[in-house]
């Protein structure tokens, strides 16, 4: 019986009924009434055909936006990583920006490691990026020998585990064109080939600095926090490339804040998901109430072309058709003298271009035409 | 008048070659002069007269016409010397980069042109012109580097544009002469591959050599009130051009030395350049002699102000009206309340026909300055005339079928009310007119949610509908009622609001009246149906008597108590926010579900007069006596302070001690700070919470803020205890002196009060530093306001140009204007929003409503 009705009525309804009517235990006779009730209430809640539902989207984030604060920063919870939240960061989702202002992740365990704090944390230390600066106290020029001598922080090695073979290689991984080697008091020395200048060296003992040693590239904090029960790793700083190729993490969970990430590691289905989990996010975070359907709605136009695209003059608003649309948008010049050169033709297909001349609108009750037989007229 | 509809079908774009230049000429300008002695137009100068007219009187020599009849006509100059359009100049420097030098053929062999070409064609055909651009530019890219042409065999040098105007080839300059002899040779179907129409474009007209002058109208000149001609702008840039081009023509003539020709060549260059656009790069604006930088053509289509988003997205309109709004809550929800004086102005056509003959005739009786009257008789050839004491006689004698009269709005005629910003739909509604007395224009106060106005001085607009098919529309899709729910979350705009929700909760919650006073009551707010009461009458069967007799409702209050409303009676719990507020009004949105928009907005205007109409037999008021706490809570307030300050205290001296526990991920500074501040906040909770405790049941805060009427436990505390901790971007205050807030304090002094924690309530009144520290963050909060309104607006105005052309089509799919899917299924499931409840079917009311479980 239920089974007729499927395609009638949506798959989540269905199943919500499925499941209140186990419930309250309804009856065959009872089932089939409510069915019918509920496709009868679904026909009368539908869209209309010509419903600009579009301008009604593009409403319903524009009458919050007015509402939104526009503290950059905040600290939710005891102490959570600094992410950009509110009005800036809803536009950075929808401008579609190649780098988040604060990118950062969410990184799940796999099970059962997920309840074992203690492998949370050993995770989170070998996950975050450390730099040969954080192992050393100081960095000397030699100027007469024209080398570096890099004095290590014994401490910090000890704590994260490092010995100075590792950093040895590090740096002999990157710097090619120089000899690496232990000095008599333990120190590192670095020194490059051939004659240099001071100048040269100095630049050099910036790159040294800078020497990545261990961890994720990118990956700047970490920290590990129960949340549901189970132990998930936040960080600064993003690389779901590399993340998701450890052993104990879930590659079906984690997850990126930088959309473009996402779109290149999961495809362009991960990247509308994400764009939906981040406007969420935004949106709840601030305490308002809008639709699903709307952050469904402009996540689908972002992505629809099978790449990421903002809601800018260069993104989304660049591919429509009509030159007038765009030319009332932002830059007209370009498009007017662009349209002249290829010699474009407007078809007056959608809304601004028909309000410049004065026509009805091809949307609502602008839509529909009247189609009638004339008759003939007889001479 | 019969009107002839005219549909434009499509516009298309493209260049004017120098041909057509010449053919849509009226006029060849030769001299730079604009009139002569008489101040009359010279032939064949910038005013000449057969460019249109723009004085009234004087007839253009084109086409016959008077002032405004004219629509102008184009001219154009010869140009001495070919000049390049600055808007082109990346566009030759592609065309100069992927030709030969020599032959003029692309620097593509005939095969690999072909090929190209039909995939340029296929990519259009399949995914648009945009992806066809990108295409373009990448096969430009590939072509720069060549170095030997594949049909001349010819060796290529590189050309570079000097900005703004310059090309070289290698190091040889190329004066547009040569460009334009080169571009004349690419073939048409080399230029395809280039993104030229040839239809529409040539490569060489990209240099021009004839240069149209736009017609009069366009530039038309004021005449100031000395009696002194100003001219337009682009009249001025054009003078320039003619002025040098004839300098150039007789220098060229008589022989001159290169030097001089060449320097006016850079000149008119310089002209025609700042006359197309006059803000480049690296080019001076040419300005007027005051200084002021001229407006010329570019400058006129940019921008907000520009031709398209000021003139051409922007209309403005007749049969519209402005004032200041003010409030009456004894008017409907759809109707509005309008000024006599502009029910005088504001009028709506009506035609004659058999059976309003009589009835129209009185309008036209009445004339223009007796209302309702009427202001104009249209004749049905067009003519309109309007009725004054003189013409109101013969007007009312010809008056017959087919005459349409434009008589003054009355009562009951449509009209549509709108507030900027018009965020959401919501913010342009239809209301009922009703004509009142004063000069303001009247609104029911609950209708203020959705214009998201009040009425401290806001004005509003009216416009009035002039045709049948807008009217039926504005009355069938815009009303009030039909906007009850909105679309951003399926929740009720519209519902009761501040006094009207405190009214309906002590109504519903401890109020008894006598019969006479229920019944009183109830007629006061429209109830016709007065049930049969006893002698003392409930407040919950007041509240009943209003609703329908089958009204079923199982809902919670704020308080999560059950509300239960069976056969139209309220039988437990109270009525409070939840139940009849804005956007959380469970009750109304069942209302509405049931009884449909109509009813439901008769029954909450019923309502929302009720509540304020229940105060009036209370007297609902608060006074300074409200805030007072007693003794033995002011003490628990006092201890629980001083302990707080105490914690911090402790917190700084383990911090200096060194021994405080560091928050992962943070400094030392960091957790210290974190944990002060979220110890004073606790506190403020926490007083919170004593003084709600403490409070009697009877105290209008209490009940203001307990019936989601306004304001929260929150506002009580800082009035009546304390304020609490002023931050400022999520951190206690640390701006100021070195080391300190004041001058007045300890440096490195981390105490509450020194970091802007204010420990005085209100009522007891706050010390200046306290008050300082208040107005920082006050201040912050403006900026923050000031910073925000712009952000936001161009978000929505971004959203709002990508978003306008989709649309649900007739299938259920939305697509774009060039018909592109977007979504299978609006939102998944087809789901109107504003239809739905808070997005979906509620299933368990369903079942409840079907089988009566």
């Amino acid at each position: 019986m239920i089974e007729s009705y499927k395609g009638k009525i949506p798959d989540l309804l269905i199943e919500e009924f499925e499941k209140i009517s186990k419930e309250d235990n309804l009856t065959k006779i009872q089932k089939e009434a409510v069915l019918k009730a509920l496709e009868k209430r679904y026909d009368s809640y539908k869209v209309n055909p010509g419903e600009a539902v579009g301008i009604v989207t593009a409403e319903s984030f524009g009458e919050p936006g007015t509402q939104m604060t526009l503290k950059v920063f905040h600290f939710a919870g005891v102490s959570e990583l600094n992410v950009t939240v509110g009005l800036p960061r809803l536009i950075e989702i929808f401008d579609a920006r190649k780098e988040a202002s604060t990118p950062s992740m969410e990184i799940y365990l796999k099970k059962p490691y997920n309840k074992d704090i203690k492998k949370a944390k050993k995770l989170a230390a070998l996950i975050k990026e450390v730099k040969l600066r954080e192992l050393s106290n100081e960095f000397l020029i030699n100027i007469i020998k024209g080398h570096i001598e890099i004095s290590l922080n014994k401490r910090n090695m000890r704590d994260l585990g490092i010995k100075d073979d590792l950093m040895i290689n590090s740096l002999k991984n990157k710097f090619k064109k120089t000899i690496v080697r232990k000095s008599a008091g333990g120190n590192i020395i670095i020194k490059p080939e051939g004659e240099t200048i001071l100048k040269d060296i100095y630049k050099l003992k910036e790159k040294v600095k800078e020497t990545f040693i261990r961890g994720v590239e990118g990956i700047t904090q970490v920290l590990p926090i129960k949340q549901n029960n189970e132990f998930v790793i936040l960080t600064m700083g993003s690389n779901l490339k590399e993340v998701i190729k450890l052993d104990l993490v879930d590659e079906t969970r984690t997850i990126s804040n930088n959309i473009f990430e996402v779109a290149s590691v999961f495809g362009i289905e991960a990247a509308r998901e994400s764009v939906v989990y981040e406007a969420k996010k935004v949106i709840e975070d601030q305490g308002l109430d809008v639709d699903v359907r709307h952050i469904l709605f402009i996540a689908d136009l972002m992505c629809s072309s099978g790449v990421v695209k903002g809601v800018t003059r260069s993104g989304v608003t660049s591919e429509k058709e009509s030159v007038l649309a765009r030319a009332s948008f932002e830059t007209p010049l370009k498009h007017l003298v662009n349209a002249a050169l290829s010699g474009e033709e407007d078809f007056l297909n959608s809304v601004v271009e028909n309000v410049i001349l004065n026509q009805p609108v091809p949307l609502g009750t602008g839509l529909p035409g009247l189609v009638a037989t004339m008759k003939k007229n007889v001479k | 008048m019969e009107h002839v509809y005219k549909n434009i079908n499509s516009i298309s774009f493209g260049f004017f070659s120098p041909k057509l230049i010449k053919k849509m000429s009226s006029v060849k300008v030769v001299t730079p002069e604009l009139y002569d002695k008489e101040g009359y137009p010279v032939d064949g100068g910038l005013m000449d007269i057969r460019l249109g007219v723009i004085d009234p009187g004087l007839r253009c020599k084109t086409c016959g016409s008077k002032l405004k009849e004219c629509p102008g006509h184009f001219g154009y100059i010869e140009l001495a010397r070919p000049i390049i359009h600055i808007q082109y100049t990346k566009t030759i420097l592609d065309f100069l980069r992927s030709t030969c030098k020599d032959c003029g053929r692309i620097l593509l062999s005939d095969e690999e042109l072909k090929l190209k070409l039909d995939s340029l064609k296929d990519i259009e055909k399949r995914y648009g012109l945009f992806f066809k651009r990108k295409k373009i530019k990448e096969i430009i890219n590939s072509l720069k580097n060549l170095k030997k042409c594949p049909h001349c065999k010819a060796k290529q040098v590189n050309v570079k544009l000097e900005r703004p105007l310059t090309f070289f080839e290698g190091d040889k300059k190329l004066s547009p002469i040569e460009i334009k002899t080169k571009f004349e040779k690419i073939p048409d179907e080399d230029t395809e591959i280039l993104g030229l129409n040839p239809k529409y474009a040539r490569p060489e007209w990209l240099i021009l050599t004839l240069l149209p002058i736009p017609p009069v109208t366009m530039r038309p000149s004021i005449t100031l009130d000395t009696g002194e001609r100003s001219e337009d702008d682009l009249t001025h840039k054009l003078g320039d051009i003619v002025r040098i081009n004839q300098r150039l023509f007789e220098n060229i003539n008589a022989g001159a030395p290169e030097v001089i020709v060449d320097d006016l060549w850079d000149l008119l260059q310089y002209h025609v350049t700042t006359y197309f656009d006059n803000t480049v790069a690296q080019i001076p604006p040419a300005r007027h002699r005051s200084g002021q930088a001229l407006k010329t053509l570019t400058e006129r289509v940019k921008s907000k102000e520009g031709r398209f988003r000021y003139n051409l997205a922007g209309k403005r309109v007749n049969f519209a009206a402005r004032t200041v709004i003010s409030p009456d809550p004894e008017i409907k929800f759809n109707e509005v309340g309008v000024p006599k004086a502009i029910a005088y102005e504001l009028t709506v056509p009506e035609r004659v026909t058999e059976w309003n003959l009589e009835r129209l005739k009185e309008f036209v009786k009445r004339g223009p300055k007796k209302y309702p009257g009427c202001n104009y008789v249209i004749r049905p050839d067009g003519k309109k005339k309007k009725i004054t004491d003189e013409t109101k006689e013969q007007l009312l004698e010809e008056l017959q079928l087919g005459y349409v009269i434009e008589r003054h709005i009355i009562n009951n005629d449509i009209a549509i009310f709108n507030r900027q910003p018009s965020l959401h739909r919501m913010s342009i509604m239809a209301h009922k007119i009703k004509i009142l007395p004063y000069k303001s224009f009247r609104l029911n106060p609950a209708v203020c949610t959705p214009y998201a106005g009040d009425f401290d001085g806001d004005e509003m607009n009216l416009h009035i509908p002039q045709t049948e098919e807008a009217r039926a529309e504005a009355e069938v899709l815009m009303q009030v009622q039909t906007q009850l729910i909105t679309p951003k979350n399926g929740t009720n705009i519209i519902g009761c609001l501040e006094d009207s929700v405190s009214g309906n909760y002590l109504l519903t919650k401890s109020m008894v009246f006598n019969k006479d006073e229920a019944v009183q009551l109830l007629f006061s707010i429209g109830v016709k149906k007065i049930p049969n009461f006893n002698n003392v009458v409930e407040g919950k069967e007041i509240f009943s008597s209003v609703l329908p007799g089958d009204f079923e409702y199982i809902g919670k209050t704020k308080d999560n108590d059950d509300v239960i409303i069976k056969k139209g009676k309220l039988i437990k719990g109270y009525i409070d926010g939840a139940s009849i507020g804005e956007e959380r009004g469970n009750l109304i949105r069942k209302l509405h579900r049931d009884y449909g928009e109509d009813v439901a907005l008769d029954l909450l205007s019923k309502l929302f007069r009720l509540g304020i109409k229940a105060l009036f037999y209370k007297g609902f008021s608060t006074s300074l006596k409200d805030i007072d706490l007693k003794q033995d809570i002011l003490i628990r307030i006092r201890k629980l302070l001083k302990d707080s300050e105490d914690g911090v205290d402790e917190l700084i001296k383990t911090y200096n001690a060194k021994k405080l526990e560091i928050l992962p991920g943070k400094t030392a500074e960091e957790s210290l700070e974190l944990l002060i501040l979220q110890t004073l906040n606790k506190v403020r909770n926490k007083i919170g919470e004593i003084i709600g405790e403490s409070l009697n049941e009877e105290n209008p805060l209490r009940i203001m803020f307990h019936s989601g009427a306004k304001g929260s436990i929150l506002n009580l505390t800082m009035m009546a205890s304390s304020v609490g901790q002023q931050a400022l971007r999520g951190k206690r205050i640390r701006h100021g002196y070195d080391g300190r807030t004041l001058s007045l304090f300890k440096k490195g002094d981390l105490s509450p009060r020194s970091r802007g924690f204010i420990s005085s309530g209100f009522k007891k009144g706050i010390d200046p530093v306290e008050f300082f520290f208040g107005s920082m963050t006050g201040r912050d909060s403006l900026m923050d306001m000031a910073l925000r309104t712009p952000k936001s607006g161009y978000l929505y105005r971004r959203l709002a140009n990508a978003l306008q052309d989709l649309k649900v089509e007739y299938d259920y799919t939305v697509r774009d204007a060039n018909k592109t899917v977007i979504q299978f299924k609006y939102g998944e499931d087809s789901i109107d929003v504003s239809k739905s409840e808070k997005g979906t079917i509620d299933i368990r009311n369903l079942i409840r409503e079907v089988i009566g479980k």
